[in-house]
């Protein structure tokens, strides 16, 4: 967009020479080199893994590098000292906000900004100085809320505000759209757009082609920890990045009309209670019917969780009725929504899918442990586990060393590998599948999504509940929008544009809206 | 019932509620400073014990009163120092830290008492702060009694309240020492050193914790005894759940524990005392405490990374 201002005579902000970081026997960054000019944007494309956030928090003094250099504005930054990347001109927008709760934006944006010793904060000028920078740039956010109560979108804005009060420079922004709609999205490049106008530079850290093809000037590709390919992003397109990051071609998955059936779940006027700031659920009807995969689009903390932990057996309907298999759910446990044949993939495989210290075997017989053949009249079956985890681990190429293996010591991939067989060896009715491909490599994404395509085409009911609305489109065969916890009506596949849906998960259309507004 | 009226309007009852909150006052202001900053204090116990005793030990060797206070303090900035570094830099249990702290400076103190005065049976006396009557304020009918006739160190207490709560709020160190406990990683990203703020927030707490322990040798009674401190730490650390972890309702929580206590003091020699056991009416303030604590913590904010230890790299 700026091929004008980055020729011969702009300068070098930002060097990276020879970055080497090992983490044991990993290579995260091997001699990583990397050049930013005034007024520009580089992206830094990678897949998850690829070690594009281990470089930046080099950059940024958060690790020390085993080897290599970084030199800004032409002066070498002193390494593992985050205050002298601040004093350099380097802001960082971290993937996971680095905000208090509960402090005040204007007292999160002054942190660190004021001498420790002096007496005063000097709240009314920062204030005047945060409403100045938030009219420069188009970040509007309120400057006395406590950062707890903001959207994430505005979270993120006070993350950027607070780089551009220290007058940064260079600006890095690891994963800045990976929370956002797209309405936001598009809000965040306007803001970037105005920041290079003024003279900053920036490096956008992504692994959303389209965005990165939207947004930078020039490319950086990053795999398996070393820099594959460099180039400027008028001279190629998305399939030629895709190809470079990921290292071979890749298909996605082929999606055949779906032949849907009975419902096998039924949710009628079911409401939730809310918890603090996240919403429950809102009158909300929902039929996931045989041989379909129903989509469930929305920025996260908008009722996914209630929905999420409703249909898992983690908590009862507050009015309204749960209809399975045609009966009524009187009772509602999360053995009963087992039984009930409900498969579940849960949001955080770390945390509700897996005990990190139990091996394979013991997580493979997590839901089952209680019914023949794993166990007989309340005796553990070890070698019946053992088969069964076996079975598993050859039927869904989970790379391990054996079923004894302690499942901590799995990559993502592979983790959720044994989690999918887990679920999908029962041929479960109801498949609730949450986020079940995040933080996953393309590689494994295409083969979680074939599993999923593949249920459904046996004739399981398939909810899928993502954050990423390429995903949601590009399998669902109807999608659901939710917003607060209200659900948008049915909407058949194609039938709405991606901005569209992003309307609806910013919250317009919504009967209830209509009237407020 | 008119005995209790009586009781409740008298000036010496509210003049004791204010002597006796005074030393929770300086505690809970020091175990303020070290929670807001992310780390729980359970080193209160015993570092007040060891403020008791030093300070005492310092005046009864010959030094002037406050340097008593400033010995008092160093000895417990001393132990604040073994507390902080075993619970910021070495990331250890808070928990296991502290009430080893406790158990360490209790002993050490009792040690110290008995190597110093292997001889002595009743506890010897000093000359402690005398009440000190601030001019036409102190003759405001019960008021003046009870908040200007007090000695230096009940002053010196509500003066720290007052400068703890405006270095929290109005300063940017105040800004600092906040955001370490809540979010450290965000301190981290803006340059700060999260080691430095904590240790030091856990160094000068401690010292405040030691004083409010020397308030009682120096200020309320005259002498050092074993288990004169008697829990009050314990009661400290409720104090800063149930103001909420600010300066202003903890001094209100001070108060309100310090009047039932002396209101039960005074019940005791009412007739209904020969009616009812005395234990009774020395459970009553903790009864309250508790019930007083369950009302008001259900909205309280804690600060989100207490007892969470940073560690620089952690992902």
């Amino acid at each position: 967009m700026n091929q004008d201002k980055t020729g011969a005579q702009s300068e070098t902000v930002l060097r990276l020479n020879g970055i080497t970081k090992r983490f044991g026997a990993l290579v995260a960054n091997d001699a990583i080199s990397l050049d930013l000019r005034r007024g520009e944007v580089v992206a830094l494309l990678g897949e998850n893994g690829a070690g594009k956030t281990t470089l930046m928090n080099i950059l940024f003094g958060h690790y020390v590098a085993d080897a290599g250099h970084v030199e800004a504005f032409g002066e070498p930054l002193p390494p593992g000292q985050p205050r002298a990347a601040l004093e350099a001109g380097i802001g960082m927008v971290h993937q996971h906000f680095t905000l208090a709760d509960n402090l005040t934006v204007t007292e999160n944006i002054l942190l660190g900004t004021v001498p420790l010793w002096r007496m005063g904060l000097g709240l009314g000028q920062a204030k005047a100085r945060i409403a100045q920078l938030s009219k420069d740039f188009g970040l509007s956010v309120h400057p006395d809320a406590k950062v707890g109560t903001l959207t994430v979108g505005e979270r993120q804005r006070v993350e950027i505000l607070k780089a551009l009060y220290r007058d940064a420079k260079i600006l890095i922004l690891d994963e800045p759209t990976a929370v956002l709609t797209p309405q936001e999205t598009d809000a965040l490049f306007e803001t970037l757009r105005k920041a290079v106008a003024l003279g900053l530079s920036i490096v956008f850290i992504s692994h959303k082609l389209h965005e990165v093809t939207a947004i930078a000037d020039r490319c950086v590709v990053l795999r398996h920890g070393k820099v594959v390919g460099e180039v400027n992003t008028a001279d190629t397109d998305r399939h030629a990045l895709a190809s470079l990051m990921v290292g071979a071609e890749i298909t996605p998955p082929e999606v055949s009309p779906a032949t849907p059936g009975r419902a096998l779940l039924q949710l009628r006027d079911v409401s939730t209670p809310s918890e603090g700031a996240v919403p429950g659920l809102d009158h909300v009807t929902l039929d996931l019917k045989a041989g379909q995969i129903t989509g469930l689009a929305g920025v996260s903390g908008n009722g996914q969780a209630a929905l999420s932990d409703l249909i898992s057996g983690l908590r009862m309907p507050q009015n309204g009725a749960m209809i399975i298999g045609g009966a009524d759910q009187a009772t509602w446990s999360p053995r009963l929504a087992v039984h009930a044949g409900i498969a579940r993939i849960p949001e955080d495989r770390h945390h509700t899918g897996t005990i990190a210290d139990f091996d394979l075997t013991e997580n493979t017989i997590l839901e089952t442990y209680m019914d023949p053949p794993v166990s007989h009249a309340g005796w553990m079956n070890w070698s019946a586990a053992e088969n069964m985890a076996q079975e598993v681990i050859d039927a869904y190429d989970v790379r391990c060393p054996g079923p004894s293996t302690r499942i901590r010591l799995l990559s993502g991939g592979n983790m959720q590998k044994l989690i999918l067989g887990r679920v999908l060896e029962r041929n479960p009715k109801v498949i609730l599948a949450n986020q079940p491909v995040r933080g996953l490599d393309i590689g494994a994404i295409t083969y979680v999504h074939n599993r999923l395509l593949a249920a459904r085409d046996a004739g399981a009911a398939v909810l899928l509940i993502s954050e990423d609305l390429d995903e949601i489109i590009q399998l669902s065969d109807v999608i659901h929008v939710i917003s607060e916890g209200r659900l948008s009506p049915e909407f058949p596949r194609g039938a709405k544009t991606p901005a569209e849906l992003g309307l609806w998960m910013a919250g317009q259309g919504f009967d209830g809206d209509a009237h407020a507004a | 019932m008119m005995e209790v009226l009586d009781i409740l309007l008298s000036a010496s009852f509210w003049a004791a509620a204010v002597r006796i909150a005074s030393p929770l006052i300086f505690a809970t202001m020091g175990e303020i400073i070290c929670e807001r900053a992310g780390v729980l204090n359970l080193g209160i116990e015993g570092i007040m014990v060891i403020g008791a005793f030093a300070g005492w030990m310092a005046v009864y060797q010959g030094a002037p009163l406050w340097s008593g206070v400033a010995v008092a303090m160093l000895a417990g900035m001393l132990f604040g120092l073994l507390h902080a570094t075993l619970t910021v830099p070495f990331g250890l249990s808070q928990h296991v830290v502290g009430l080893g702290v406790t158990l360490l400076a209790t002993s050490t103190s009792y040690y110290a008492y008995r190597l110093i005065l292997p001889e002595v049976s009743s506890p010897p006396k000093i000359e402690p702060f005398q009440p000190f009557e601030i001019p036409i304020l102190a003759d405001i009918p019960i008021i003046g009694e009870a908040l200007f006739a007090q000695t230096p160190l009940t002053y010196a207490a509500f003066g720290l309240a007052a400068l703890v709560a405006f270095a929290l709020y109005r300063t940017p160190l105040g800004l600092a020492l906040r955001s370490v406990g809540e979010n450290p990683a965000a301190a981290e990203a803006q340059g700060l050193s999260v080691t430095g703020l904590r240790m030091g927030a856990v160094i000068v707490g401690s010292g405040f914790m030691a004083v409010g322990g020397s308030f009682l040798t120096l200020s309320a009674f005259s002498s050092f005894f074993f288990e004169m401190v008697n829990g009050r730490g314990w009661i400290c650390i409720a104090l800063v759940v149930f103001g909420m972890w600010q300066p202003g309702k903890a001094v209100l929580g001070a108060l309100l524990y310090a009047a039932f206590d002396a209101f039960q003091i005074r019940l005791q020699q009412l007739p209904i005392g020969n009616v009812v056991p005395y234990q009774f009416f020395l459970m009553m303030p903790y009864i309250l405490s508790i019930a007083a604590l369950i009302a008001m913590s259900r909205r309280a904010e804690v600060p989100a990374a207490l007892m969470v230890p940073f560690n620089r790299g952690d992902r």
